[in-house]
């Protein structure tokens, strides 16, 4: 039995002088696709850092049964794609330059793209539709696009476990969709494992396998989408007054107000 | 079929560029049915030959059957040309999956700009000497060329043992400075880095100032300074590194320029305590500090050119790697980087090359600020394309300054660092105003 592709045992983080997340414990199986959602502050992000090796932190994190924090960056970049919630895309840079820093990995330290590089580069490109942008500059592209041409930067990477934080939040109603499909075929056909932060409740419950909700650092509820998104658990922890409605089988979150003048 | 691929995307209405009928195109978007339609590149370049918009997928689908009765093409597409334009029919166009280097022509301008000034600088002088018999001199040494130089004795004496080596050190000295700056500016994400900003141009200013007004009387201070200006110069940058670094800054760019900034203050105030103590050596050390080749000689070109050599390649071969730097310290590092190792790499090689330009230059400034940024205006952002230019720019720029240095006011010499800044200014002002590229 392989070990699973990611794995945290209390994983704690101390960022100055406050703790943002406290022993969180979580294994991701292959092919899963987990999202944490929490409200500001609760951790998500630094969580996603922390699984990617960008933050030191306390107890462990396995990759594929490895620990994070004695492999090197190179070693962990092969092995995990991060997609920030805000990337810098250079404006000048264009896509398929950038998809290519995405092959930094598996080039040489001081050495150029080989012709299998560009190959990769251009499967990514192909996969998201960016044929037509690969000589546009990154400044030229619209959100819905640029979005599109930082997954491909990921997807170049050919790391088996994809980590996404807020992918959707400066896109459209229907853009998220697009994307969140999108993450979902390629985690189907590249078989990835996926972890994303996320904001939009209802969204998380339908492309999710399973949500990790998240509370000052700490995992409060974990499970499915009915068993996890309930008007209870977010009025306490999101403050928020809102009602859930379980309709064919996915789970909608729409925020109500509260009294009507 | 083809209807029900065109709705399963979401779409713009268009108008089909062959037989005009209204469609409905995801031009891009993942999913547009038109990915669907698998069509040879062949038919894909005739199809953009003669189209200048997306086709309909009854069209397109035409182009996909008549493909697949292949062999026997007589018959013609039946397409209507729309408009002349050329553009793509099908969203996938040959894309080029490769990153810019050195554009073409601009490499060959910038190694012909180098060779230029260096016969130019060889050439001009208080005693003439013509660019061809420079050349007929240079392929003299060639063998097998037999080649005799028609210059005399004296006029081959000037050449080689007062201007040339001049001449070399000139293009060193700038070749390093713009490399180092255009390495400093990306490896910073800063666009005011120049080689002598992270405590170099205090360190040397103190290592110099100390070597002149201590030095035994009696023995020049010739052979000491270059040493003194060069460990003042690294000793100026370590200190900052291990500030910047103490306070967990190697991170975090902003700390460490802090840091550069503090231990050049603290410097500069002991080099100042250490003239005003000795102020008979202040014009010494203020014609150092302003530099100048006035006293270059082959020893000089002989001391710094292998640190120039290493240094310049090591910041060469990085080009790729500040590019993947320009995504930020936390992306780099997410695609692989040790950025603090890699920083340091590149801080340590800028800094050994730029305190050998400067034991044997003095301070040189604008060029490593100029250069980089002027290639950027008129060639690209990559550093794949800016690092390199800026290394042959560099050269031939501060061979033409330094020409101007010993000929406007001959036979007195004028401080280099005046010409670079007083022509650079408004040459760089100038490119500002008319680039496109900034504000956009």
């Amino acid at each position: 039995m392989s070990a699973a592709p990611l794995e945290a045992c209390e994983l704690s983080v101390t960022l100055g002088r406050t703790q943002v997340v406290r022993d969180i414990s979580a294994t991701i199986e292959r092919g899963e696709w987990v999202a944490l959602i929490g409200p500001n502050g609760a951790g998500k992000t630094t969580i996603l850092r922390a699984l990617a090796g960008l933050v030191s932190f306390a107890g462990q994190v396995l990759l594929e049964g490895r620990s994070v924090a004695t492999s090197s960056r190179r070693e962990i970049a092969r092995q995990i794609a991060l997609v920030p919630q805000h990337p810098q895309t250079p404006p000048e840079l264009t896509v398929a330059e950038y998809v290519l820093l995405g092959r930094t990995p598996h080039i040489g330290y001081l050495a150029t793209e080989t012709r299998s590089d560009r190959l990769a580069a251009e499967r990514a490109i192909a996969r998201l539709a960016l044929r037509p942008f690969a000589e546009r500059s990154l400044g030229s592209l619209s959100g819905g696009e640029l979005q599109r041409a930082v997954l491909a930067r990921a997807l170049a990477q050919e790391a088996p476990i994809l980590l996404l934080d807020e992918p959707t939040s400066a896109l459209d109603l229907g853009r998220q969709q697009q994307a969140l499909e999108l993450v979902d075929s390629l985690r189907s056909d590249d078989e990835l494992t996926v972890v994303s932060a996320m904001h939009d409740l209802s969204l998380a419950g339908q492309y999710a396998d399973r949500l990790l909700l998240l509370d000052r650092g700490q995992v409060v509820a974990e499970g499915t989408a009915s068993e996890v998104l309930s008007e209870a658990s977010i009025a306490s922890y999101y403050g928020a007054n809102v009602r859930v409605i379980h309709e064919n089988g996915s789970v909608f979150v729409l925020p109500q107000r509260e009294s009507h003048p | 079929m083809v209807e029900q691929l065109e709705q399963q995307t979401p779409a713009r209405r268009k108008q089909c560029s062959s037989c005009g009928a209204e469609f409905g195109c995801a031009e891009g978007e993942p999913g547009c049915w038109c990915e669907s339609v698998v069509l040879r590149r062949e038919t894909l370049a005739e199809i953009r030959a003669l189209a200048e918009d997306c086709l309909c997928p009854a069209c397109l689908s035409g182009y996909a059957e008549r493909e697949r009765n292949a062999s026997s093409s007589e018959e013609s597409p039946g397409l209507a040309v729309k408009g002349g334009a050329s553009r793509w029919a099908k969203a996938i166009p040959h894309a080029a999956i490769r990153a810019r280097g050195v554009p073409f022509l601009w490499g060959l301008g910038a190694v012909l700009f180098v060779l230029s000034s260096l016969v130019f600088a060889l050439a001009i002088g208080p005693v003439s000497i013509g660019a061809g018999s420079i050349a007929e001199a240079a392929l003299s040494h060639l063998p097998l060329l037999h080649i005799h130089p028609s210059l005399s004795t004296v006029e081959w004496a000037i050449l080689w043992q007062i201007r040339a080596p001049r001449v070399v050190l000139a293009a060193l000295v700038g070749g390093m400075l713009a490399v180092a700056g255009s390495a400093y500016q990306g490896v910073f994400r800063n666009p005011l880095a120049d080689p002598y900003f992270l405590g170099v141009a205090a360190g040397a200013g103190l290592g110099a100032t100390l070597a002149i007004a201590y030095r035994s009387a009696g023995s020049g201070a010739g052979e000491l300074l270059p040493l003194a200006a060069f460990a003042g110069a690294i000793f100026g940058v370590a200190c900052a590194y291990v500030l910047g670094r103490s306070v967990g800054g190697v991170r975090n760019t902003g700390t460490l320029i802090l840091a550069g900034v503090t231990v050049a203050a603290f410097m500069t105030a002991v080099q100042t305590f250490v003239q005003q103590q000795h102020s008979q050596t202040l014009r010494e050390v203020y014609s150092w500090l302003l530099g100048g080749f006035g006293s270059a000689s082959w020893h000089d070109v002989v001391l710094v050119a292998p640190y120039i050599a290493v240094s310049a390649t090591i910041l060469l071969l990085h080009r790729r790697v500040l590019d993947v730097l320009s995504l930020g310290d936390e992306e780099a590092a997410s695609l692989g980087l040790d950025v603090r190792r890699v920083r340091l790499l590149i801080v340590v090689a800028a800094t050994a090359g730029t305190a050998a330009a400067v034991a044997v230059s003095g301070l040189i400034g604008f060029v490593g600020i100029i250069v980089p940024h002027t290639i950027r205006l008129l060639v690209s952002t990559s550093n794949r394309a800016v690092v390199p230019l800026s290394l042959l720019v560099g050269a031939g720029f501060l061979v033409l300054a330094d020409v101007l240095a010993r000929t406007i006011m001959s036979p007195a010499e004028l401080p280099i660092g005046v010409v670079t800044a007083f022509f650079g200014a408004p040459f760089f002002a100038i490119i500002l105003r008319t680039s496109r590229r900034i504000g956009s």
